[in-house]
């Protein structure tokens, strides 16, 4: 089976549906009696709710129900839940405002949700929340984190943190590293910007809630990574809904990225007005509601330093970030900037002393959470910046520097200043892979030829590393996550031997259907074609925790196997019954139960067959069926690291910056499927790209999104991108038994610094050594015209 | 999107008439602002008169020293052409730079000149070959046609039906593209007119604060001598020019040398 079991290069068995226009998205789905909802939102960043007239628009035409905050809070219904707390360092609890499904009392951001408008069609409910008075007392906006934390302001929750201060935490020896920059022979400063982002799934988010009268079951139709996740929050926190009674089904999902992660003020909204109403309601953000309701990413500013010996080698690093919450706090918002950032200041590095502090800060802007990489990619940029710059101050080669630095193979397993343990790694084997696939060698013949062309060349080196297969549920519980991180999948061998597989993991990009089919079919040694993967619907598969942070195959892989190697030990137990030999001489291999040493064997399916047929069959000892679940808690995170070298040439006319190559070797451990793992780097490649020269959320100071479009919020496309170089090394996880660590999130997190990386090497000449992201062409000629005496420009 | 009449005239006529019948009446040609603007509810018409029907207004043809395009052509039609190919190459690389694919095949010529856009491309190429807009009523040349913002000098219940451009002995333009919408932060078309002692006209879109313009300085220079050096020889300033979060006005003023320069070289050929 080994072309189409682990390893093999196969297509994406969901291709063809999508490809056709015949998969099913939540926005296929249109029930009987369907209603549609429409929201109104808030127009400004900031304001107090004075009064909201809803009565000309519940007499228009068409329109079913019209809903404000004082609906659902006299239902009873809850604000939407944070999932995680975060401690300060003073030991006080995280300022956890609430955060109603509808404004109440204020208004906290454009497009926080103010009214629900339901109605016969979506042009009606449109048309009456026209007629809605809403009148809003406008109060100054804070949007600045800095300026936000510098009190006699705005507060944006003047009751639970008069300071807009969520919370001050810090990790790590502050001592040690104090005492190591004492010895430092040289001390590296930086001071970052990590822009926010707009999250921008193809499929914009969408809700349709159902309510069965007769047996008193809900439904909830809707666009999440984790539709067992939304049951919890919303059933047990929000709504009051016991969960034998709600469904959360989440089908074919166009992207998440982290943002459909997050438990959604419409997804309550829709479940409650279904019931309130007795028929269906149906939610589908436009575009420009997806760009001021869907979570944000990133938004941090940091300033960090690095103390160094006197040959390069790390003594110390302290980083200091502020990280903007936005007005509320999305579901797991406070662990972003907290434990899946400060856990990886480490990198690659030996580096025995560092310290993080992390304020983070209430203002008017949309709520930021989790973004592909989410709090990796902020790490990643304050430690790979530093190195690259320290090496320009030390004179030492971008690559040397890493190189006296790395974490040694026979240090595994290491355990880091900042509370995590490494279990395996080999990065210089990647750098010098990275180095030879980039012709690193050569690199100073490049930039001579592209001198002659008026062109300024620069590299950029980035040895990331990132925490994935989240996480030990006993140790986040620690850390204040308030749920476990487990996966759940049940293996059913149907009665012909095919193969129903029910995963909590969801996909809605990552190629599941495929990657899990083959680790079925490779373990099982059945055709793939024998396998189903079913995933997203509450009622379907077992409690699992969904999709995000590169954990599926780690965790919800593992679980995958750990159920089939149930159904093999069952099917040897039958196996050894049907063959008349015993249990422990009998081995399962190419799919065939086989007595050693014998010729006498029983292929997978008539095992499967007598197990539900068990006419021969040792019924005193044994169940029939053959199906099993496997709940997998993991017992750490795995650690996906690789070094990325980037090229870059500067128009210094214009400032543009082109990318002239880009090189990715990556240890993801164990690969199943390499041509999706090409493509997952490929996507995040593109995603850190864009982060690093092109995509910037901008608010201006009235709170206002100035890039709330695609005319204005630049997107990467295919022509904004060469055709990378993409390759792997394996040094396998550990303590999984597929020996993985997950690829989704690596090209977002490692590449902004290579490419920041890069345009200061080539600004090198004009003393240039930080450029903001996104690098436009404007910020990049400003700093050439900044270091350009006025009369050498003529 | 609010309720409109919609109507798709098959004549000139037909169209002139129901655009004089309401003063909520709005032309549509290829939609790309419209259609935008309707969706969110920004615009609200009474009537919306669909050209697409109107087969006389898509044509590109060749009259001795003019080149002719129908109002109701599409930017991809305009690239495309072997006719606009040979009379002025750098006309259909202007409309093969226009947005994105879905744009170029349903915008039209007619549509982005009448919205006049201060960072749309047509204005430059009009205003620089000093080409003449064509009315259902009267012939307009483009140094009076585009009179600010998003304003031009059509009359109400005017239509616009073609666009005569003079061919060139030679004409170049290049864009520098705001990254998201792909408009113009600053595109420059220059032109060496074929007739008298070849005057050279230079039009910038996307830098100015009342949109398109003619460019003086660098029009002098390059009577003396069209070259990419010449170009980056010449001073613009900033006053005048536009600053948004995309450009500020002083890197605008930066660009439109530059952006001179690469016309003359996409126009005069490598770096003559």
């Amino acid at each position: 089976m080994s072309e189409q079991g682990i390893g093999a290069a196969i297509e994406r068995r969901e291709d063809e549906r999508f490809l056709k226009g015949i998969g099913t998205y939540t926005d296929d789905i249109n029930l009987e009696g369907q209603t549609y909802c429409y929201i109104l939102r808030s127009p400004v960043a900031h304001a107090r709710i004075k009064r909201i007239d809803t009565a000309a628009a519940a007499a228009a035409p068409g329109v079913v129900a019209v809903f404000t905050s004082d609906d659902l809070t006299n239902d009873g219904v809850g604000g939407l839940p944070c999932g995680w707390q975060v401690t300060s360092k003073d030991g006080e609890p995280m300022k956890e405002p609430a955060h109603p499904i509808l404004a109440a009392g204020k208004v906290r951001h454009v497009g926080d949700p103010v009214v629900a408008v339901i109605a016969e069609s979506l042009r009606q409910a449109k048309d009456a929340a026209e007629l809605i008075d809403l009148d809003l007392e406008e109060l100054p906006a804070v949007v600045d984190m800095k300026a936000a934390l510098a009190g006699g302001g705005p507060a944006v929750h003047e009751d639970v943190a008069p300071n807009n201060l969520c919370y001050d935490w810090e990790l790590g020896d502050a001592a040690a590293v104090e005492a190591a920059f004492q010895n430092a022979a040289h001390v590296t400063k930086i001071d970052l910007v990590n822009n926010r982002l707009v999250p921008n799934a193809i499929e914009p988010r969408v809700a349709i809630g159902d309510y069965d009268a007769a047996s008193g079951a809900h439904t909830l139709y809707t666009t999440s990574q984790n539709p067992h996740v939304i049951r919890l929050l919303m059933g047990a926190f929000v709504l009051n809904i016991p969960e034998h009674k709600l469904r959360v089904y989440a089908p074919d999902v166009g992207g998440g990225f982290g943002s459909k992660i997050f438990h959604y003020a419409e997804e309550a909204l829709v479940t409650w007005a279904a019931k309130k109403i007795g028929r269906p309601v149906k939610w589908v953000a436009e575009r420009s509601e997806s760009f001021i309701s869907d979570a944000h990413g990133r938004d941090h500013v940091t300033h960090a330093e690095m103390a160094f010996d006197a040959n390069g080698k790390a003594l110390g690093m302290k980083v200091e970030t502020l990280a903007n919450m936005g007005a509320y706090l999305s579901t797991f918002a406070p662990c972003v900037p907290t434990w899946l950032h400060g856990t990886l200041m480490a990198g690659q590095y030996a580096t025995p002393a560092i310290h993080v502090n992390v304020k983070a800060v209430f203002t008017n802007t949309v709520p930021v959470d989790a973004y592909r990489g989410a709090g990796r990619p902020e790490a990643t940029f304050v430690v790979e910046r530093l190195m690259s710059k320290a090496a320009r101050e030390l004179g030492l080669d971008q690559t040397e520097i890493r190189r006296r630095n790395f974490i040694q193979p026979d240090q595994f397993p290491y355990d880091t200043p900042v509370a995590v343990q490494y279990d395996t790694g080999n990065y210089e084997a990647s750098m010098a892979k990275a180095i030879e696939l980039a012709d690193y060698a050569n690199v100073a013949a490049r930039k001579a030829d592209a001198k002659a062309r008026g062109k300024l060349r620069g590299v950029g080196v980035a040895s990331y590393i990132e925490a994935c297969g989240i996480a030990p549920s006993s140790l986040v519980g620690a850390l204040g996550a308030r749920a476990g991180l487990y996966e759940a999948a049940t293996i059913r061998v149907n009665p012909t031997g095919s193969v129903s597989v029910l995963t909590g993991s969801h996909s809605h990009g990552q190629g599941h259907e495929t990657t899990f089919a083959q680790v079925v079919a490779d373990k099982l040694g059945i055709d793939i074609d024998q396998v189903e993967i079913v995933h997203g619907d509450t009622d379907r598969v077992p409690f699992g925790m969904g999709t995000y942070g590169s954990r599926s195959i780690a965790v919800g892989g593992t679980a995958i196997v750990n159920a089939l190697d149930k159904i093999i030990a069952k099917g040897k137990k039958i196996a050894a019954h049907l063959l008349e030999a015993a249990e422990d001489d009998i081995v399962f291999e190419n799919g065939a139960y086989t007595v050693k040493g014998t010729d006498r064997s029983k292929a997978f399916g008539e095992v499967a067959l007598v197990a539900y047929v068990p006419h021969q069959y040792p019924l005193e000892e044994l169940e029939p069926g053959l199906e099993e679940t496997a709940f997998y808690d993991p017992k750490n995170f795995t650690f996906p690291a690789g070094t990325y070298i980037c090229e870059v040439e500067v128009d210094p006319r214009t400032g543009e910056v082109e990318i002239a190559s880009f090189v990715a070797a990556d240890d993801f451990g164990n690969v199943i499927n390499p041509m999706i793992v090409e493509g997952q780097v490929h996507g995040g490649l593109v995603q850190g790209i864009g982060q690093a020269l092109l995509e910037h959320a901008i608010y201006d100071e009235n709170g206002q999104l100035v890039t709330g479009s695609y005319m204005d919020y630049a997107m990467p496309r295919a022509e904004d991108v060469p055709s990378f170089k993409v390759t792997t090394t394996s040094t396998p996880c550990t303590h999984n038994p597929l020996g993985v660590k997950g690829c989704g999130e690596a090209g977002a997190i490692g590449a902004p610094a290579a490419v920041i990386n890069a345009i200061c090497d080539a600004l090198a000449e004009y003393g240039v050594d930080h450029i903001d992201m996104p690098a436009t062409p404007e910020k990049v000629w400003r700093a050439i015209q900044a270091a350009t005496p006025a009369a050498a420009a003529e | 999107m609010y309720e409109f009449e919609y109507l798709r005239p098959t004549s000139l006529n037909e169209a002139a008439a129901a655009l004089a019948s309401s003063s909520e009446a709005s032309l549509i040609a290829g939609g790309q602002t419209l259609i935008p603007a309707l969706k969110q509810r920004l615009s609200r018409p009474s009537k919306l008169i669909d050209l697409g029907a109107i087969t006389d207004l898509k044509d590109i043809r060749r009259e001795g020293s003019h080149l002719i395009i129908g109002a109701m052509t599409p930017h991809a039609e305009v690239a495309a052409s072997d006719v606009v190919r040979e009379a002025i190459p750098a006309l259909a690389r202007l409309a093969g730079g226009i947005g994105d694919p879905q744009v170029r095949h349903r915008g039209t010529i007619g549509g982005s000149i009448a919205n006049n856009d201060p960072s749309a491309d047509y204005p430059a190429a009009l205003l620089g070959l000093g080409a003449t807009v064509v009315t259902n009523s009267r012939e307009i040349a483009a140094d009076d046609f585009f009179t600010g913002l998003f304003t031009t000098a059509l009359n109400p219940g005017e239509i616009i039906t073609a666009v005569r451009f003079p061919v060139p002995a030679k004409a170049g333009y290049a864009k520098f593209a705001q990254r998201a919408s792909r408009y113009a932060i600053v595109g420059v078309w220059v032109a060496k007119v074929a007739s008298g002692v070849g005057e050279v006209r230079v039009a910038v879109t996307g830098a100015g604060a009342d949109g398109v313009f003619r460019e003086g300085g660098l029009e002098k220079a390059f009577s003396l001598s069209a070259t990419p050096e010449t170009a980056r020889g010449v001073k613009v300033g900033p006053d005048g020019l536009l600053s948004d979060i995309h450009a500020s006005a002083e890197y605008r003023a930066a660009l439109i040398p530059e952006m001179a320069a690469r016309a003359i070289v996409d126009g005069w050929g490598g770096g003559g």
